[in-house]
């Protein structure tokens, strides 16, 4: 039987604060963890749990945190809270129904690795989380669950909410890693990987918000129980957003493996007012574009790769009929020139072309081969930028000018 | 006269600079307290900070400039920022932008005269379900439509 994992009580009143999650069984994973575990257990059961990232990538969280050196350097956790991804809303919903969920998380996977300073990266226009975060962090203190000794295990640990200021780029895991050190968010070359060398040059593990509050369902519930929630190779289940032109927008938490047809048609209740399907952003902005007749696939990493898409962060955008295919693209285009840190010349400056030769053929001026330039800047873009957001740009454009070819081509 | 924080601030900002092995790691906590203390983000501020952090001013105004939160010029008493990302703009969010241009008499970037009201078009807000959504302040509103604003707006002295 599959379960809802992580919003299960999220209809909960005053669920954010520790009484009420302390009655529905909060806490007792980190119990477990410190009490009963050995940080090495804890991680061969996260790795049998097959708990693949849900920032974007899905690379297996046990494998980032067991390249972890053994060193007497101090080592951090960054839970990614940055959440910019267009169409992306679920970490939202988990920071402030449930925000206890993800310090347990926090709590037991920094003594599995052997760190004591944890810090949450969180977008600057959630304000009213960050302060709902560090009440919740403050009543964890209050209860022996963070400081020092926690539990008397001989466990210290302290966790720091620090703001972001609008950079879509600080969703980027060295991105963020310089933003958190004071500096201009600007991504790091890879390798050396966070894991060995990141904030301060010390070894650092970096997960996204949902995939650190899984942590604390696999410890108190085994890997075995995990897998079975979701597929094999992709433990767990997924909060998927849907937005768009659906009747019920919002986040749904569904197995991995869901179809997406379900989602849309069952879950969120099918097109808004009588419209008719278009298209379908899977994955977050940056995940290319499937058409109507593609929506038949089933929602995770591998089969999404397959259709030569991706699952990114699960969030869905429904594309009606009647949305014209050269207004989506104009609003893909300047999001991404807007959002270029301007280090790699291919992404500044294509992006920020593209975006103008879009914008001339919205405004009438389109010529017969602004598609082919288009397509060209947007492939000179792809695999040569330093960062993903490079490519995260290129995959939209290229697919959505592609696939609706025909309809931008009547526009010049 | 140059800023200066008070007694309070400097004791919360010397708590959170606490909380990092390099001072500097303290720039973005300290400049959304500085921009909510003055308004903004001015040289003068820039050099406060600096000051207090012992780093340049230049390096300050490095991070005021890349960081779209920031602000060097001074914002009216409400800062209302609609989404014209994706879901949003699907929803409406071009017209809704278009009636709060009528209704305020600003464009985008723009502060009225009487320094009530910024209006800025952002990037995804993270309110994708609520589109077409919008911030005031640090306030998330969402489902928008010209009715449901002007009682809002209505509604801020």
């Amino acid at each position: 039987m599959k379960e809802k994992v992580l919003t299960e009580h999220f209809g909960l009143e005053n669920l954010y604060k520790i009484d009420v999650y302390k009655k529905q069984g909060g806490y007792q994973a980190t119990e477990k963890a410190l009490k009963k575990m050995k940080p090495e257990e804890i991680l061969e059961e996260v790795k049998k749990a097959n708990l693949r990232g849900r920032g974007g990538a899905g690379f297996p969280a046990g494998v980032k945190w067991s390249f972890v050196p053994d060193t007497d350097k101090p080592k951090y956790l960054c839970v990614n809270a940055d959440e910019g991804e267009p169409g992306t809303f679920k970490d939202r919903y988990i920071m402030s129904h449930n925000p206890h969920m993800l310090l347990e998380g926090i709590i037991i996977t920094s003594f599995c690795v052997g760190i004591h300073a944890a810090f949450i990266y969180i977008r600057g226009e959630y304000e009213a989380i960050a302060l709902r975060l560090e009440q919740a962090i403050s009543e964890a203190y209050e209860n022996g669950f963070l400081g020092k000794n926690i539990l008397e295990s001989g466990f210290d640990l302290d966790i720091f909410v620090h703001r972001g200021a609008g950079a879509y780029i600080c969703g980027e895991e060295t991105a963020l890693l310089e933003s958190l050190e004071g500096k201009r968010g600007v991504p790091r070359l890879k390798p050396p990987f966070p894991a060995s060398v990141g904030l301060w040059q010390c070894p650092t593990v970096i997960n996204n918000v949902e995939t650190i509050s899984n942590i604390s369902h696999i410890i108190l519930n085994g890997a075995e129980w995990f897998v079975k929630q979701g597929l094999p190779k992709d433990g767990g289940t997924r909060i998927f957003g849907v937005s768009g032109m659906v009747k019920n927008p919002g986040i749904y938490e569904l197995p991995l493996g869901t179809s997406l047809k379900d989602i849309i048609f069952k879950h969120a209740g099918g097109m808004k007012e009588g419209k008719k399907l278009k298209a379908v952003i899977p994955g977050g902005m940056s995940a290319p574009i499937l058409t109507a007749d593609e929506i038949n696939i089933k929602m995770d990493f591998d089969s999404l790769v397959e259709a030569n898409s991706m699952l990114g962060s699960a969030a869905i955008i429904v594309i009606d009929e009647k949305t014209s295919i050269l207004d989506v693209l104009k609003v893909v285009t300047k999001f991404y020139s807007h959002e270029s840190c301007g280090q790699c010349t291919p992404c500044r400056i294509g992006n920020s072309w593209i975006n103008k030769i879009v914008k001339r053929i919205a405004e009438g001026k389109g010529k017969k081969e602004d598609i082919d330039s288009i397509l060209r800047l947007a492939s000179n873009i792809e695999g040569n930028t330093l960062c993903p957001l490079g490519d995260a740009a290129a995959m939209p454009i290229l697919s959505i000018t592609k696939k609706f070819r025909k309809e931008l081509e009547s526009h010049v | 006269m140059s800023p200066e924080f008070s007694e309070k601030t400097k004791k919360k900002i010397e708590e959170i600079v606490a909380r990092y092995p390099q001072k500097e790691a303290a720039i973005l906590p300290v400049l959304h307290i500085t921009q909510q203390e003055f308004g903004s983000i001015s040289a003068e501020e820039e050099k406060l900070v600096a000051r207090i952090l012992g780093i340049k001013p230049i390096s300050v105004r490095e991070i005021v400039t890349f960081y779209t939160m920031l602000s060097r010029e001074s914002l009216g008493k409400y800062h209302i920022q609609v989404c014209s990302n994706l879901s949003c703009s699907l929803l409406g969010a071009g017209n809704f932008v278009d009636y709060l241009v009528e209704k305020l008499g600003i464009e985008p970037g723009e502060t009225t005269p009487d320094k009530k009201f910024t209006l800025s078009t952002v990037e995804c807000l993270g309110a994708c379900e609520r589109a077409p959504c919008m911030l005031i302040n640090f306030n998330y509103y969402g489902e928008m439509d010209p009715k449901k604003v002007d009682e809002i707006l209505d509604g801020l002295k």
